[in-house]
């Protein structure tokens, strides 16, 4: 019981945050059919900017400023860099986003160092929400949990119930038609992209001091948003949301497991001694996405939610 | 009634053309591997050699999928490294001596590489090659995680963090090669880099080479001829995997040891980066990239700490203006300097050619000053006798103002292009 609690609590915690990665991954995808390679670069200067904000002011202004701040450099890298690929289609495109997570990782070692800062969760946050079985749950990952379900009722909110969320839309498919309408099309691809890049950089701020701001962090980040967004369906929001979840639950249940293959199977004869018996299903956490995507790619090639596509 | 039969020139090209475009690179190719070791070359030239070949071989099988196929994979260092690993494990059959192995020759060790990276190819394939687009890319990237995850879960393949190890000084020794010191390795890397070039070369000739081309440009007409598209990308997959296998397996030989970082994302990131480097659509180009990245990543790290920032820099800077890369730029200004104004194009060429190197030196200065200020352990960069601190104010004129002036010639560069 206690598993599966803290299971689903730190799963949908975790879930959310992937989403708010995988959100802004899917936006831009669905608007320039291009996947940003280095979403999580972007989701690491979040993290970074907000450690510099935090030490100069206060945390509740980082939370503001620095997904902003990421914003912007990705309106700067939209409007001088990726536009200037578009041409050239889109593996190009991707490949230059490839470059871009190359270059941010090498300038953030640079600025910052090579070894983790110390960017730390608010006091004010600091303390445990509640008790149950004898372990306390941290009220920052309620507050997590809080903003990313606030985000995700504003994004919907600017995309289904806004004018500006019905030009974002017309353009998705419909391009020309709205440039022919008088709508800067371009303009609102950065906007998108910028949009797309502070909510990374908004994640990377409440992730950042769960886990460990380091160099490292996108790196490590960057494959399992890439896994929720195919296993979501390419370009689907809702798809994105549903995979966050599971793939959040999923790893955090598994963490919680501590059964040997060997105990689980052991009726079909498993030995302990053996190299598959040996493996611990919580040792299998990391692994487990990947999974998820190979048998989704076998049995669901478009994904969760996605369109059939040839 | 009008001539109803046309007479057309014939296409084909001469028996001499063939010689010159198809043969004739790949003799002069052989004729310098052979000889280097004339020239009497150091161990490190030796070390820097081995890698080269290796990284052609790698880099050129990786472009039979980007390149030729227009299939993005963050992936390819898996195949690489199963067939490395398998050919690893051979060469320790070999040592042990039994049943069949005993009589294999160690030199034919990269066959056995190429078998293991086709093998994966082929069961990696299976799933992977029904999309092709970014679809493929983010699956490739996602089984590379996969792989590389559990090399750390199955020790007796894979040996854990300090990997397998071998003795290559084993078996039956083939054209008198006991591959012991490092100029009969030398033979060896030599011998298989033009065998894995000419194979590559061959392949693009075939008609599933050309097939390959056909379905990156237009999948759905390669439908319509009949063929189907998700198997012609299957089998390029499953020869760029055997062919990366084959590097593996020259690498196995080279280094007598792998470990399960070979087939991590950082060598496939890096061969799609010697790949593209080099340019993707021509042959040639991936042979280009692997030599300067081989280069680069074995001296410029010697010189400085932030060569992946250099490297970062550069790829962009080859997406952004230069997306036939390396091979485009010397076959453009070959085709320039014979076009009908050679004077004014190599003009332009040089003025472009000075602006790259003012903003290269603001960079370097940047980059340089930078890195030391960090660090923090009091360093100074100090080219020429400078004395270039954080501190000093030439050191931030040395960036900016090359940088400007850069900017400023390669501009008016493109401007009298356009004018031309």
């Amino acid at each position: 019981m206690e598993t599966i609690v803290f299971g689903l609590l730190n799963g949908v915690s975790y879930g959310l945050l992937l989403f708010m990665l995988s959100s802004g991954l899917t936006l831009i995808f669905s608007m320039m059919g291009v996947l940003n390679f280095a979403h999580a670069a972007f989701y690491m200067l979040g993290a970074y900017f907000a450690f510099t904000i935090t030490g100069s002011s206060s945390f509740w202004i980082a939370l503001f400023i620095a997904p902003v701040l990421v914003g912007l450099v990705g309106a700067v890298v939209e409007r001088y860099g990726l536009r200037r690929v578009h041409p050239n289609g889109h593996v190009a495109e991707l490949l230059f986003t490839f470059g871009l997570a190359y270059l941010i990782e090498e300038v953030v070692k640079i600025v910052y160092g090579k070894t983790a800062v110390d960017y730390r969760v608010p006091e004010l946050l600091d303390f445990a929400a509640f008790e149950i079985y004898g372990a306390s749950f941290p009220a920052y990952r309620i507050f997590v949990i809080f903003i990313a379900v606030a985000m995700l009722v504003g994004l919907w909110f600017l995309l289904k119930r806004t004018r500006a969320g019905l030009i974002i839309q017309a353009a998705l498919t419909h391009p020309h038609m709205v440039g022919h309408l008088g709508h800067n099309v371009p303009f609102i691809f950065m906007m998108v992209f910028g949009i797309g890049c502070a909510l990374a950089g908004l994640a990377g701020v409440m992730a950042g001091n769960i886990f460990v701001t380091d160099p490292a962090m996108a790196v490590q980040m960057g494959p399992i948003v890439f896994v929720v967004v195919v296993v979501g369906g390419i370009g689907s929001l809702e798809g994105a949301f549903l995979a966050s979840l599971l793939i959040g639950l999923l790893q955090n249940f598994a963490v919680g497991i501590n059964l040997k293959f060997a105990e689980i199977f052991g009726f079909l004869g498993m030995s302990d001694l053996s190299e598959v018996g040996r493996i611990s299903v919580s040792s299998l956490a990391p692994v487990l996405p990947f999974l998820l995507l190979v048998l989704i790619l076998i049995f669901r090639p478009q994904g969760l939610l996605g369109e059939k596509e040839l | 009634m009008s001539e109803t039969t046309q007479s057309f020139t014939d296409l084909a090209p001469s028996a001499g053309a063939k010689f010159r475009q198809r043969t004739l690179p790949i003799l002069i190719f052989a004729a310098i591997l052979f000889a280097i070791p004339m020239v009497g070359p150091s161990r490190t030239f030796y070390t820097l050699a081995h890698q080269m070949g290796i990284n052609i071989v790698f880099a050129l099988s990786y472009n039979m999928v980007l390149g030729r196929g227009g299939l993005l994979s963050f992936g390819h260092a898996v195949y690489f490294g199963l067939g490395g690993y398998l050919a690893m494990h051979a060469m320790n059959w070999i040592e042990d001596g039994a049943g069949i192995w005993g009589s294999v020759p160690m030199f034919l060790l990269p066959l056995v590489g190429f078998a293991g990276g086709a093998v994966a190819g082929a069961v990696i394939g299976w799933p992977s090659c029904r999309k092709a687009g970014t679809t493929f890319a983010m699956i490739s990237l996602g089984v590379a995680e996969l792989i590389f995850a559990a090399a750390f879960m199955f020790d007796s393949f894979f040996g854990g963090e300090q990997g397998i190890s071998g003795d290559r000084m084993n078996g039956i020794e083939l054209f008198g090669l006991s591959l012991g010191p490092i100029d009969e390795v030398y033979w060896f890397i030599a011998f298989w880099t033009v065998i894995g070039v000419i194979g590559m070369w061959a392949f693009t000739r075939t008609p599933l080479g050309k097939l390959s081309e056909a379905t990156r440009d237009n999948a759905q007409r390669v439908q319509f001829i009949g063929y189907n598209p998700q198997r012609v990308r299957y089998l390029v997959f499953i020869a760029a995997g055997g062919f990366a296998g084959l590097a593996g397996g020259m690498a196995a030989v080279n280094y007598e040891i792998f470990t399960p970082d070979a087939l991590s994302l950082v060598p496939s990131g890096f061969v799609l980066i010697m790949a593209y480097v080099g340019g993707i659509t021509f042959f040639v180009g991936p042979i280009f990239g692997a030599i300067l990245l081989t280069y680069m990543q074995s001296m410029l790290s010697d010189f400085t700490e932030a060569w992946l920032l250099y490297l970062g820099v550069l790829f962009i800077a080859i997406v952004m203006f230069a997306p036939r890369g390396i091979a485009g730029i010397v076959f453009g200004f070959l085709d320039g300097v014979r076009g009908d104004n050679p004077g004014a194009y190599l003009g332009r060429w040089l003025m472009r050619l000075l602006g790259i190197l003012l903003m290269l030196m603001g960079l370097i200065v940047l980059v340089e000053v930078s890195v030391r200020w960090s660090n923090g352990y009091g360093e100074v960069y100090e080219p020429f006798g400078l004395h270039l601190g954080h501190e000093n104010v030439l050191s931030w004129v040395l960036v900016i103002v090359p940088a400007i002036a850069g900017v400023w010639i390669t501009k008016r560069a493109s401007k009298e292009e356009e004018a031309a």
